[in-house]
């Protein structure tokens, strides 16, 4: 538990050193432009440049603002998306998780919605129009966005019939306790137990589950407020929302948070739809690829594996909200609610009814 | 251990119910609150009901205060701005009735709460209470066998406020 926590906490310090470097980069890349250069080789410094920056500025509270709230918003806000970590395996090991605990992911929907008052808190105690407009369109966006994120997260749950999410995780690999079945339907009889690999991930288990995802990573991009979802913060029009005030450390903690969001549900979408610490590569013949690259469940080995092939799929996800967010434009308030409650939910409400249908033919 | 635990989050429970009650601030009420639904939530999972706690965060917290949150910041009338700080202000009214009938609310349940005895009830007529670690599928069965009824009329009457609201908001022509 204490193991998990101390890893936990260094993972999201970590994790802004390594998003922020990689989010200038990326853009620059895509932008084609070099991106920090000046410090250090390839600009590797800049970031630590930053952050004593960060540290050293004065934290500065508005005449008018309502002191205690201000103060308290962004930690409040940190704290309930680091409280959502508790429940994540990092790996095949009863040590890399937090909480092991049979509603993991519901746990994890419910904890994560705190966020939405501390940024109410925020915004409100600003005392600045600009900060309270970013707090409401932020609020709306991400209550709407909680139902087909909720949703889909359910279609997950039918498969897998759990809420735990190592067990959700041992289901799709060859440790898996239950036999598979190619595609999940037992009428073809293919065994793909001891194949492992893809073959036995959520997606291929139920083969709509692409799809799915995309509507899980869409709801996760406007949960975690990033762009074309960034309506809360839109530097053209709000100066930098919820947060305008903020300056120094505290800001630091705000953009902590935004970016522990976007490793948690990157986190999230791997362990439920991409197969969690399993390793891509199937058994075929002789050739035991998903065993070579697997270890033996419980050694050293095995669960170096496990973390690295699960940190190799939380930051492809990550990588590809930094892709979507160097493509697309912005979207309007009203294309955003007709996206949610016109596109999404009604999908999503049609993928519970496929899932439970595929969970009959599974068994 | 665990004692310490249960007696600091009856603390915050007690106390940031006091401060939704003293604070003369609304905003700062509505923030108190969030601190007693979670201790709340904390209660119930130190009683076993990991189940029922986390609905409670989801419910109340994500949903209900959430919303009273709003409902507070869109009422707010510009004359509580004294000094360009936007505080919203009240007045503690009726202070001894409030007293009186809250004192007399929580005696009579104390009362009849001490004089129940659940424990003997639950012996006479329930099973004994397994040790399984989570509540989720005894909850789940449970929903769909004994208490179906209740289940399905509460989907019912969501449906009809889902539909109640959907008319008050569309424009009336």
């Amino acid at each position: 538990m204490y193991i998990a926590l101390l890893i936990c906490i260094s993972l999201v310090l970590a994790n802004v050193v390594i998003g922020v470097y990689s989010e200038r980069k990326i853009a620059a890349f895509m932008q084609d432009r070099l991106g920090p250069m000046e410090v250090g080789k390839f600009g590797f410094l800049q970031i630590f440049a930053d952050l004593f920056k960060l540290l050293q500025k004065e934290d500065i509270v508005p005449a008018l603002a309502d002191r205690k709230l201000f103060l308290a918003a962004p930690c409040l806000i940190f704290i309930a998306i680091f409280a959502g970590f508790a429940v994540l395996p990092l790996g095949p090991s009863e040590y890399l998780q937090g909480a092991k605990v049979e509603i993991g992911v519901f746990y994890l929907l419910a904890i994560v919605s705190i966020d939405i008052i501390g940024i109410l808190m925020a915004g409100w105690a600003s005392n600045n129009k600009y900060s309270l407009y970013g707090a409401m369109r932020s609020v709306a966006q991400i209550v709407s966005y909680e139902i087909p994120l909720g949703l889909s997260v359910v279609c997950v749950v039918i498969i897998c019939q759990s809420l735990d999410l190592q067990e959700i995780s041992f289901q799709q690999g060859i440790f898996s306790p239950e036999e598979n079945y190619l595609f999940g339907i037992k009428a073809l009889g293919i065994d793909v137990t001891q194949v492992g690999g893809i073959f036995t991930w959520n997606v291929i288990r139920m083969p709509f589950f692409f799809f799915l995802y995309i509507v899980f990573f869409i709801a996760t991009l406007a949960e975690s407020n990033r762009a074309p979802f960034d309506i809360p913060e839109a530097e053209s029009e709000l100066v930098g929302g919820f947060h305008t005030e903020y300056s120094g450390m505290r800001w630091g903690l705000v953009f902590l948070s935004e970016y522990g969001m976007m490793l948690l549900v990157s986190f999230l979408g791997a362990i439920l739809f991409w197969g969690s610490w399993n390793t891509p590569f199937p058994n075929i013949g002789f050739v035991r690829l998903a065993d070579w690259t697997s270890g033996n469940s419980g050694t050293w080995v095995g669960i170096a594996w496990g973390v690295f092939w699960l940190f190799l799929k939380a930051y492809m996800g990550v990588f590809l909200q930094m892709w979507v967010r160097w493509t697309y434009p912005r979207l309007r308030v009203d294309q955003l609610m007709y996206l949610t409650w016109k596109v999404l939910t009604p999908i999503s409400i049609i993928f519970i009814f496929l899932s439970s249908i595929w969970r009959l033919l599974m068994i | 251990m665990l004692n310490i635990i249960l007696i600091a989050f009856c603390i915050l429970t007690v106390g940031s119910a006091l401060w939704v009650l003293w604070t003369k601030n609304v905003l700062h009420a509505a923030f108190a609150l969030l601190l007693t639904f979670l201790g709340v939530a904390a209660l119930y999972v130190m009683a076993g009901a990991d189940f029922l706690g986390i609905t409670q965060i989801l419910v109340y917290v994500g949903g209900i205060l959430v919303l009273l949150i709003f409902g507070i910041m869109l009422t707010n009338q510009a004359g509580n701005k004294e000094g360009g700080k936007n505080m919203i202000l009240t007045e503690n009214l009726n202070r001894f009735w409030g007293i009186l009938i809250a004192g007399g609310f929580f005696g009579l349940l104390f009362y009849t709460f001490t004089q129940a005895g659940f424990q003997e009830v639950e012996q006479q007529h329930f099973g004994e209470i397994s040790n399984h670690s989570s509540t989720i599928q005894i909850t789940g069965i449970q929903l769909m066998t004994d208490y179906v009824l209740p289940f399905e009329i509460v989907g019912v009457l969501l449906m009809i406020a889902l539909v109640g609201a959907s008319f008050l908001a569309s424009k009336n022509e």
